[in-house]
């Protein structure tokens, strides 16, 4: 839209000092006082203060370098309300109800004010305020401008140029009249503006509307909108968790975070009531105020009193919707139940948000009228016939139940897991960090030593395994995500994912469940509870709406985060089949009741298995152990055994550590390890602000260590590394660079990748027969040795029966014996039948109960 | 004693004259906090106050002191209210200003919203319970100590009467005093009655069809309250026992003006933002909920009447304590006769049934919380009536406690972890929200075999992340929420549990009465009740003393450890050491000792020892079956 005409054309406008037109007294008058630099006055305080002495206040409020004369109020004509529609050109005006109950505190104040001097000067003086701020509103929206602005809405405009203007561009070609404002900008534009907002909302908003429309339909003069621009503020920095409201927020503007718990249907709000005399059907608009109709109880026309009758159809409504907010989980204390706000959403924002949403509202907070309003409810409740029902004296109505509601009028509401559905990243902008904690942190990540003092703050009271403390790190540090959708591979996975498998008691769970405590977005699941449903997604009927709704499971939940599966063994196998996907290419398709998705699962997977045999058996491989599919055993980059290591060195300090829990007070432990909070802290930020790239050294590294290891297993005729070991390679590296804060992934890191990499294979690609490392292991769930070894044995055993001679049948029993008899190594048991089912492969044979017939 | 009378009779009196001699600052709001705290410090002066526990609410004063002994079952939302507010007099058209604080209601005189000098506060409101699960015993005796004390005007004698008669009579006698009641009280307190004579008749069944009071545990009796807290609210968190003292609020204005918003709601739904059921839950009647406004809360470290409540610098309590000290280790061997004695005569299992009964949650070390010790008593009878009276005699001698039977109806069927209603916009309670310290006991001999559904599923892992990790996730239908508890879990079960559990035993009977009914309750009856006091006492004091391990022991400890693994690695494993380490600390402290000292750490392991083996034995008993 920004195409070089209109760019040019903006440009031409803004270098312009203020708009030569004369039609525009508000921006005029000031101005030829003070032509030389253009400032305007400085802000008349609060509304709330000048009300209460407008006397000293008339004083300071023109106590500015520039006198304003008496001819300046005069020359605006007081009388039209604040000239709500002149610049507009015929395009209605819409009520605007979420500040509905917009008025109220200025009349309230002039009525109940004994004490001022003369209402006419307030009611001026207001009026004036009203003016000054839409001119500093103006000045905002036309100067404004943020270079460094990353909000993805921005993404195509000029950041150079005057950020509103740019935005009125696009309502002129868009026709949506609404203009977002980011309080923030305001804020660094102009504190007092901002100040103002805040405090005054339901006044400054609408003068930021007028100025809106002015600057708009001048620019714009023949655009037709729907109706004229209002402006949704958001992101009012006084950002506050529900916690933290209180009565000092009432009637200000707030942003709060929060999850959308329930929504109302639509509900009809009367803006203005059309009443109809029944005598002589004169006709006349009475506006809602607050809630309440005044109701004319004589015609004027006719003067017939109470003739005047509602004629709903011609009335106006607007659109309401009452959403509950929950507080989200991470802004809780701990011990606590969360808590919960009325919102209100009019008009378009109605059907913004569902159940389940998080959101950032920004709304004014109101308290609701104590008193119930009789009046509004016959109206309803009377079928269109209105009687006028005089506010009867109920003898209860002098004891008032002495408890407010409260309730917030959305402006602007924003979901913040949105973008989680563009597939956008850096949704953790919002976690910002005060300046001395990122000092902080870059102060402990150019420790030497911060690698081990991370993994060491890990999971503090579970003792010793170092290296897989430290695999953890990098998985919680994660690589650097690459996209390739362009040449058609897609993403590139950057989580890293980890198996532990060990003796069961040996904390293994502990550590699942330290993690899940660690990171924000964190999941776990036991794999004997779960379903292929729970950890993907269902959907659901919703029972009121009849519409279909996804539920989604901890897979999708935890995008972006870690999520834990215990007990990994003991998943069904369509549960587990599910995880392919999402380990490689960090997707979930659905097809599911008429829905079909693909959502994102880009989820770090942090397993734990069992044995099959209750005890790790070392005579057996990892395969054989935990019998799971080596197709999912290759998708995880590292694979841990955690055994019982039997040293006494080791043991000795295992009883030491072990021995300090039962006595050790809290806080002495605190000082020893790093708090987990920094810990946390250093993890988001890295994850956040660091993204590693390789360097040309550390390439080369990653291609030496590649084809080594290739060597390794090709010497005897083994396999022992995979391009997924390389991805693997790359990834370890790029967390362990993240780990240092560094932009460049190095050769230390590679060399540390490699070392934890040959750790864990070491662990668990060892071929208990040989001792060897061999891959294949994992990869095909068989080490070469074993499948050679399997061969000959078949082989042995044709033999054996060839030697028979002609016999259709054999005894298995005998042929057994005969075979170990013959066999110089040892044969098992399960040696003997996995032959006889080679056998039985090649057709050679068939086994029936305990006979072998030859075919 | 007429100041007493005063500021338990009357405590509005003392807010308002508070308030109306300062009304500039809000100094005078710390000044009546301070003055009733000063009020009950005194001694024996908490037990002047009436306590809801005991008293029923309609013979207690409305806005007069109480004190309720509860746990917070869930946490409403703030609310704001008009804390100072000015009322026009319609006749003479003057104006005063009025406190709101500590009143549900307005004063008389029609007020003024607009007036500039309104203060618009905020306080919080918690939905407590009494402590579930809470055993006769603690409210018997709780009762009688009210008793005792110079007690507050209403109807002592009345008190005496019904409590000393059988249940029968109780009601009879209730129903006679309900009568001279209306005879003698205004219309609408009659009212107030009429709806609250049944749950006084023992039928809570009929009571809880109209209005759910959202218990944990089914079949609980007692008042639920709303107190509403005024400062430091952020302090509580859901679960905590507290003693709150308050002023009662029963305002039936309150109940009328819920009925009328209930109709009205019905007619026009927009009209108010609640559902007709959200209403019911958080605005119940008086007369079924009352509501305390909060002047001073004691948390509670235990529920036992038999102690001084809470840690305080008394001098009395100091020597309650050394005294209890003093004749701990002998206690303990009665209490160890009389278990071996239920236990049919094992000792080892008596002993580890201690362990287990002072065992709690100490401290949390990342996820990992220590001092827990769930223990599985194996080798039950199958359906004998032999766990009920085991839960029984438990039930005697902790505070509160529950049994959980563990058949596959209960499973599929029971409510056991908490729930958020969005509708009703509450915390739907179940059997796992107990307060600390609370005694689970599972019977696992009820299981048979069938089919657990999803709800069963879901139980039974909560139990299983109870037991390992103390801990409850609350089911927030969008999200979890966890809940750290501290609750000793007792499993008996024939084989070994399905659940985990930090220990099991094997019960090995030494003789077998041909009656065990009969047999258990001699056993029982032969207790006098001041032996079970001291059994009692001893729980709670062994529980909450402090423990510590010398540095020599340290090494003595890892030296042992080395030396055992290297015998046979296989037998010892980590989890073994923390295991003998925690039997070695309940050990200690069942003895009164704070610090470990050798000889128990060398009985903790002989006790390892002596359970480990008989564990084995009874797998190759078992071991030939499949």
């Amino acid at each position: 839209m920004s195409s070089p005409s209109s760019s040019a054309r903006k440009r031409a406008r803004s270098s312009n000092p203020p708009t030569p037109a004369s039609e525009d007294p508000l921006s005029l008058s000031p101005r030829p006082r003070e032509p030389s630099t253009g400032e305007l006055q400085p802000m008349p305080t609060s509304p709330g203060t000048d009300m209460q002495s407008p006397a000293i206040q008339d004083t300071s409020l023109f106590s500015s370098p520039v006198q304003l004369p008496f001819d300046f109020l005069s020359e605006v004509d007081m009388s039209s309300p604040l000239i709500y529609d002149t610049p507009s050109r015929g395009t209605p005006a819409r009520q605007r109800p979420d500040l509905g109950s917009v008025r109220k505190a200025p009349q309230v104040d002039l009525n109940s004010e004994p004490v001022s001097g003369g209402s006419h000067f307030i009611k001026s003086s207001n009026c004036l305020q009203s003016k000054i701020f839409g001119l500093y509103a103006k000045r905002f929206l036309q100067r404004f401008i943020d270079p460094s602005s990353r909000e993805d809405e921005n993404a195509c405009l000029d950041l150079n140029e005057p950020l509103y203007m740019q935005k009125l561009d696009e309502i002129s070609v868009v026709g949506d009249p609404v203009l977002n404002v980011n309080c923030g900008h305001i804020q660094t534009f102009d504190a007092d503006l901002y100040r103002q907002l805040i405090c005054y909302p339901q006044e400054v908003i609408p003068t930021f509307d007028m100025a809106v429309n002015e600057l708009f339909f001048d620019r714009y003069p023949d655009s037709v909108l729907e109706h004229q621009i209002q402006v949704r503020p958001y992101n009012a920095l006084k950002t506050r968790n529900m916690r933290s409201l209180n009565p000092e927020d009432i009637d200000q503007l707030i942003t709060i975070s929060g999850m959308v718990i329930r929504t109302s249907q639509l509900i009809p709000e009367m803006q203005e009531a059309f009443f109809r005399c029944q005598v002589c059907a004169f006709s006349t608009r009475v506006e809602v105020d607050r809630g309440r109709i005044a109701e004319p109880a004589v015609c004027r026309n006719c003067n017939t009193t109470h003739s005047m009758a509602l004629v709903h159809n011609r009335s106006v409504f607007s659109d309401k919707q009452m959403i509950k907010l929950q507080e989200s989980p991470e802004d809780m204390p701990a011990g606590q139940t969360p808590h919960t706000t009325v919102v209100y959403a009019h008009n378009d924002l109605v059907d913004k948000v569902q159940p389940g949403d998080r959101v950032n509202i920004t709304g004014v907070f109101y308290p609701n009228e104590p008193v119930l309003c009789s009046l509004h409810k016959s109206v309803r409740g009377k079928s269109g016939i209105y009687r006028a029902a005089p506010m009867r004296v109920n003898p209860r109505q002098s004891q008032v139940k002495s408890v407010y509601k409260t309730h917030i009028d959305a402006i602007h509401f924003r979901k913040t897991d949105e973008r989680r559905l563009h597939g956008l990243e850096e949704e953790n902008e919002q976690k910002l960090f005060t300046e001395e904690r990122v000092s902080m942190l870059k102060e402990l990540a150019a420790k030497p030593d911060v690698y081990d003092r991370l993994s060491s703050a890990l999971a503090p009271s579970i003792y010793e395994h170092e290296d897989i403390k430290k695999g953890i790190l990098l998985q919680l540090f994660g690589g650097t995500r690459k996209d390739f959708s362009q040449t058609g591979r897609g993403n590139f996975r950057a989580e890293i994912n980890i198996l532990l498998c060990g003796d069961p008691g040996t904390s293994k769970s502990q550590l699942l469940q330290y993690v899940y405590n660690l990171v924000p977005r964190g999941q776990y699941t036991s794999g004997k509870g779960s379903s292929a449903v729970g950890l993907t997604a269902y959907v659901m009927k919703d029972p009121e709406t009849r519409q279909l709704v996804l539920q989604t499971g901890a897979l999708v939940l935890s995008d972006n985060g870690i999520c834990c599966i215990d007990e990994f063994d003991k998943m069904s196998d369509s549960t587990r089949s599910v995880l392919h996907e999402v380990m490689e290419q960090q997707t979930l398709s659905i097809a599911k009741a008429g829905i079909i998705c693909q959502l994102n699962a880009r989820t770090s997977i942090l397993a734990a298995a069992n044995p099959v045999e209750s005890q790790w058996n070392p005579k057996k491989t990892t395969i054989e152990n935990i019998q799971l599919p080596h197709t999912l055993l290759s998708r995880f980059d590292l694979i841990f055994l955690m055994l019982d290591p039997q040293d006494e060195a080791y043991d000795r300090r295992l009883a030491h550590h072990l021995v300090s829990l039962y006595y050790q007070s809290e806080d002495q432990v605190e000082e020893e390890y790093l708090d987990m909070a920094v810990l946390k802290d250093y993890i988001a930020y890295a994850r956040t602000y660091i993204n590693p790239r390789l360097c040309e050294e550390a390439s080369q590294a990653l291609i030496e260590a590649y084809v080594d290891m290739r060597k390794i297993g090709s010497g005897r005729g083994m396999v022992s590394a995979y391009p997924r070991q390389l991805e693997s390679l790359i990834r370890l590296a790029e967390a362990h660079a993240k780990v240092r804060f560094s932009d460049k992934v190095e050769t230390i890191d590679v060399e540390e990748a490699k070392r934890l990499h040959r750790e864990a294979l070491k662990q668990s690609a060892t071929d208990p027969r040989t001792g060897f490392v061999d891959i294949s292991i994992l990869t095909t769930g068989m080490s070469a040795t074993a499948r050679k070894r399997k061969e000959e044995v078949a082989q042995a055993l044709k033999k054996l029966i060839q030697s028979k001679g002609k016999m259709p049948a054999m005894k298995y029993q005998q042929l057994f014996d005969d075979l170990r008899g013959q066999s110089e190594a040892a044969i098992t048991k399960d040696m003997f039948d996995e032959a006889l089912r080679a056998l039985t492969d090649e057709d050679y044979l068939t086994v029936t109960g305990k006979t072998v017939r030859l075919l | 004693m007429p100041s007493v009378q005063d500021w338990i009779n009357n405590p509005l009196g003392v807010v308002d004259g508070a308030f109306a001699q300062n009304n500039s600052g809000a100094e005078w709001e710390k000044k009546v906090v301070e003055y009733f705290k000063e009020k009950l410090k005194v001694n024996g002066a908490q037990s002047w106050v009436p306590s809801l526990n005991d008293v029923p609410l309609h013979y207690l004063k409305p806005n007069s002191l109480v004190k309720f002994r509860c746990m917070i079952q869930d946490m409403f939302d703030p609310e704001f209210f008009m804390g100072v507010y000015e009322t026009v007099d319609s006749s003479t058209n003057s104006k005063v200003l009025r406190c709101g604080k500590y009143k549900d209601v307005t004063d008389c005189g029609q007020v003024d919203f607009n007036s500039r000098n309104a203060v618009t506060s905020e306080r919080q409101t918690f939905y407590c319970v009494p402590i579930p699960g809470e055993s006769q015993w603690v409210k018997e005796i709780s009762f009688h100590q009210a008793r005792v004390v110079p007690s507050t005007s209403y109807t002592p004698n009345r008190h005496k009467r019904s409590y000393e008669e059988d249940d029968e009579m109780d009601t009879q006698a209730q129903q006679e005093n309900n009568c001279q009641w209306n005879d003698s009280h205004r219309n609408v307190e009659s009212k107030r009655l009429e709806t609250e004579a049944p749950s006084q008749n023992n039928s809570p069944s009929r009571c809880s069809s109209n209005l759910d009071l959202n218990f944990p545990l089914p079949g609980e009796q007692g008042p639920a309250c709303l107190v509403k807290v005024y400062e430091g609210w952020d302090g509580f968190k859901l679960n905590d026992m507290l003693e709150v003292f308050g002023i009662l609020s029963v305002d039936p204005a309150l109940s009328l003006m819920a009925d009328d918003k209930e109709a009205s709601s019905l007619l026009d739904p927009t009209e108010s933002m609640e559902t007709v059921e959200e209403q019911r839950a958080h605005s119940p009647p008086a007369s079924l909920v009352p509501r305390i406004h909060m002047l001073y809360a004691q948390p509670l470290k235990h529920n036992n009447p038999l102690l001084p409540s809470a840690v305080s610098e008394d001098k009395g309590a100091c020597r309650f304590l050394s005294g209890v000290l003093s004749e701990l280790t002998s206690v303990r061997s009665e209490l160890l006769t009389y278990l071996t004695h239920i236990f049919l005569g094992d000792s080892l299992a008596a002993e580890y049934l201690i362990l287990h009964l002072i065992s709690s949650v100490y401290a949390r070390r990342d996820v990992l919380p220590l001092g827990k010790f769930t223990l599985n008593v194996s080798g039950c009878p199958h359906s004998s009536p032999y766990t009920d009276q085991l839960y029984q005699i438990i039930q005697q001698l902790v505070p509160s406690s529950y049994q959980i039977c563990m058949s596959l109806h209960n499973m599929n069927n029971q409510r056991m972890v908490p729930r958020k209603d969005y509708t009703a916009n509450r915390l739907v309670s179940g059997t796992l929200q107990l307060a600390s310290n609370t005694s689970l006991f599972l019977d696992e001999t009820q299981l048979e075999q069938g089919q657990l559904d999803a709800t069963g599923v879901r139980n039974i892992t909560a139990l299983g992340n109870l037991i390992s990790w103390q801990k409850v996730d609350y089911d927030f239908n969008y999200h979890q929420m966890e809940f750290p508890c501290n609750i000793n879990v007792l499993i008996v079960s024939e084989g070994r549990s399905l659940l985990p559990s930090d220990c099991q035993v094997h019960l090995r009977p030494a003789l077998s009465p041909p009656n065990l009914e009969e047999y258990l309750k001699t056993v029982q009856l032969a207790q006098a009740s001041s032996q079970l006091n001291k059994y009692r006492v001893y729980f709670t004091v062994a529980r909450s003393l402090d423990y510590n391990i010398s540095d020599q022991i340290t090494k003595a400890v890892e030296e042992d450890f080395v030396e055992m693994r290297k015998d046979d690695p296989q037998s010892v494993s980590a989890e073994d050491l923390h295991r003998m380490l925690i039997v070695a600390r309940l050990l200690s402290l069942s003895y009164g000792q704070t610090s470990l000292s050798r000889e128990n750490w060398i009985k903790a392991k002989q006790m390892e020892m002596m359970r480990i083996s008989r564990t084995q034995q009874q797998k190759c008993v078992n071991g030939n079956e499949p």
